[in-house]
């Protein structure tokens, strides 16, 4: 092929549409408080709060083949971290909800160095007992209440805002703030250098490495960085309850099995896997969860079903018979015009994972 | 005294971890599979023995006739119509669809057996006790589940090195596509290995349901304890196993010892230290 100017692009039609189109969702998702109650408004944070969690499994499971069954534990570091540091430290809550992120991020790096020596299936068992550590561990503290708990001291509550309206919203753009950082910095992640060696890694292990890709860095990085992100969530997850026990902040179901059914429906090593995901998860549940077990039984069932007829998820589907892709993650070499006869086509760099 | 007697009875209990852990390490061995909804299946196993005691009349160990087939012909059904379609170079697959399993069988025992608390009773066995020396006297029960645990491993190891079902196993988990060159079908032999994973299972819920209070919620905790039991004996290695998790039974009922509220923190914390000081376990066999 003859020389010809080119250039590099991630962008496509449906993305330059996605952009506007999130753009506006954004828009009206930040006026939400004006536009609907109480309730819906705190339905809302929890299906971020969700997104959130789904978004960072995603990314340590689906990108970085790190499959962990634990993410509980951060969830809960994060909760008792909220908890601990405005009793007993005296921090406003939002300025807690950070310091929480850089506890969890400085516990993962030992819990990592120990859980790295269990390869594949066995990290995964590994991640949950950590996380079972962890509940014991904060039901020994008796300060928060030990096994039974406690809720949020008045005065901490008085301090996020005056009245409870205003809590509400204050509450409410945090999460939403929180979950488009989250999703934002997982995109740029996935586009850049860190994004490439994943790719690299998960595509083949040995062939990464003979070019240069330092896995153990980069899985450290990405699990450090998750247990951060989902430890702030797991902070506003309690800011909003207002209540915290062991059980709950550590609870598998909560905030591992229902996280990794959301990413496995929508799609797992998709970025818009876990937004699918979890409206059909949010659908589900305001329909059905008056079934109990039943209902839970069901998820489990169509995680199932997914992961052996369709291991893309509902948005693998989508994404694969149209060809659509809102946010693309990978490189495209855009071929100038110059060329006569040539078409400026498009053509794949890298092959789908 | 007080201590040694203690420590004996942790190591009594650690025979119970290390009936958690064979059908663990088993299919482990034979084919890479970890099944996240084993201990789950130790529950169940506790459950269909209740039901069985309750319908038959026979004791828990007579029931034990009925369970241990009707607990390997469900893992035979379950490895070849389910487990097989998930094995494969990428590790999502089986381990999300063991995962989904562990969270059906939860609630669907919930929803069957609700949430109270039951117990398998075995009639005067329960009590019985030999006494050895002054404060110090073994159950009868907890020494016969040690024994059998002890027979249960002996057995699969013969079973891996003296038989032809064994090196079915052993060619397969060495590799499988040779295996099948010389007329192995792998998806049976798998099959195999799973039903006798969940024969040892039902050997393990049956004691679990004895020897103390069971729910549907406490799966996940049994194969926890398996799994610490299989990585502090080494992997590969059965009687590596058994040594796993006695350390287990005995970190346990040493911490409990110090503090009730230590019991299963000190478990936990035995399986991080070796964990730490050597990854590979005490006695370790395959590399994977």
């Amino acid at each position: 092929m003859s020389a010809q100017a080119a250039h590099i692009e991630t962008a496509t039609r449906a993305s330059r549409i996605g952009v506007v189109a999130i753009a506006l969702a954004l828009a009206a998702l930040a006026a939400a408080p004006f536009l609907t109650d109480g309730a819906n408004l705190s339905l809302l944070a929890q299906i971020y709060a969700y997104l959130a969690l789904a978004t960072l499994w995603n990314l340590l499971a689906g990108f970085s083949g790190l499959v962990s069954v634990g993410q509980h534990a951060w969830v809960g570091l994060g909760g008792y971290g909220l908890f601990a540091l405005t009793i007993f430290g005296g921090l406003h809550p939002f300025a807690a909800i950070p310091v929480a992120g850089a506890v969890a991020a400085l516990a993962a790096v030992p819990v990592a160095g120990l859980l790295f020596r269990l390869r594949g299936s066995y990290f995964a068992i590994g991640s949950w007992v950590v996380a079972e550590v962890m509940r014991l561990a904060a039901s020994q503290i008796s300060a928060l209440g030990g096994g039974s708990g406690t809720s949020l001291p008045v005065r901490v509550v008085a301090s996020i805002a005056a009245s409870r309206q205003e809590r509400e919203f204050a509450v409410y753009w945090s999460a939403l703030a929180l979950v488009v950082a989250i999703l934002a910095l997982t995109i740029w992640l996935l586009r850049s250098r860190w994004g490439l060696s994943l790719r690299a890694i998960h595509n083949n292990e040995l062939a990464a490495v003979s070019n240069g890709v330092e896995v153990a860095r980069v899985r450290l990085f990405v699990y450090v960085l998750t247990a951060a992100g989902t430890a702030m969530i797991g902070a506003l997850i309690f800011l909003q309850k207002l209540r915290i026990s062991p059980d709950a902040a550590f609870s598998v179901n909560d905030w591992t099995a229902f996280v990794i059914f959301i990413t496995v429906i929508g799609g797992v090593g998709r970025i818009e896997g876990p937004v699918v995901g979890v409206v059909v998860f949010f659908v589900l549940r305001q329909t059905l969860a008056d079934l109990g077990t039943i209902y839970l039984m069901m998820l489990g069932l169509v995680a199932i079903l997914v992961m052996l007829k369709a291991p893309q998820g509902v948005w693998g589907l989508v994404a694969d018979k149209w060809g659509v892709e809102i946010v693309p993650l990978q490189r495209r070499v855009i071929y100038a015009k110059s060329a006569p006869g040539e078409p400026a086509s498009a053509r794949k760099e890298e092959p789908k994972p | 005294m007080d201590w040694l007697n203690s420590i004996v009875q942790g190591v009594l209990v650690g025979g119970l971890y290390a009936l958690f852990a064979a059908g663990l390490s088993l299919i482990f061995g034979v084919m890479r599979l970890v099944n996240i909804a084993h201990g789950d299946l130790i529950v169940l196993a506790a459950y269909l023995a209740l039901a069985t005691t309750q319908t038959l009349g026979v004791g828990p160990l007579g029931s034990l006739l009925v369970i241990v087939p009707l607990m390997a012909l469900i893992g035979y059904t379950l490895q070849r119509f389910v487990l097989n379609r998930t094995l494969g170079e990428d590790l999502l697959p089986p381990l999300l669809v063991t995962f989904g399993l562990s969270v059906i069988l939860q609630n669907g025992l919930l929803q069957v057996f609700t949430a109270d608390s039951r117990k398998l009773q075995a009639g005067l066995i329960e009590t019985a006790s030999i006494p050895i020396a002054e404060g110090l006297s073994l159950g009868v029960l907890p020494l016969l589940q040690f024994i059998v645990a002890v027979a249960v491993i002996a057995g699969l190891q013969a079973l891996f090195y003296n038989t032809p079902m064994g090196r079915a196993f052993r060619a397969t988990s060495d590799d499988p596509s040779t295996a099948q060159l010389v007329g192995l079908d792998n998806r049976h032999v798998f099959g195999l290995a799973m039903a006798l994973s969940l024969a040892v299972t039902a050997v393990a819920g049956v004691f679990l349901g004895v020897r103390a209070n069971f729910d549907p919620s406490i799966g996940p905790a049994r194969l926890i304890f398996g799994f610490e039991a299989v990585i502090i004996g080494g992997l590969g290695n059965l009687w590596g196993t058994l040594a796993g998790g006695i350390i287990l039974g005995v970190a346990q009922a040493v911490g409990a010892k110090l503090d009730p509220g230590w019991q299963l923190l000190a478990g936990h914390l035995a399986f991080l230290f070796i964990l730490a000081i050597r990854p590979q376990g005490l006695f370790p066999r395959v590399q994977d």
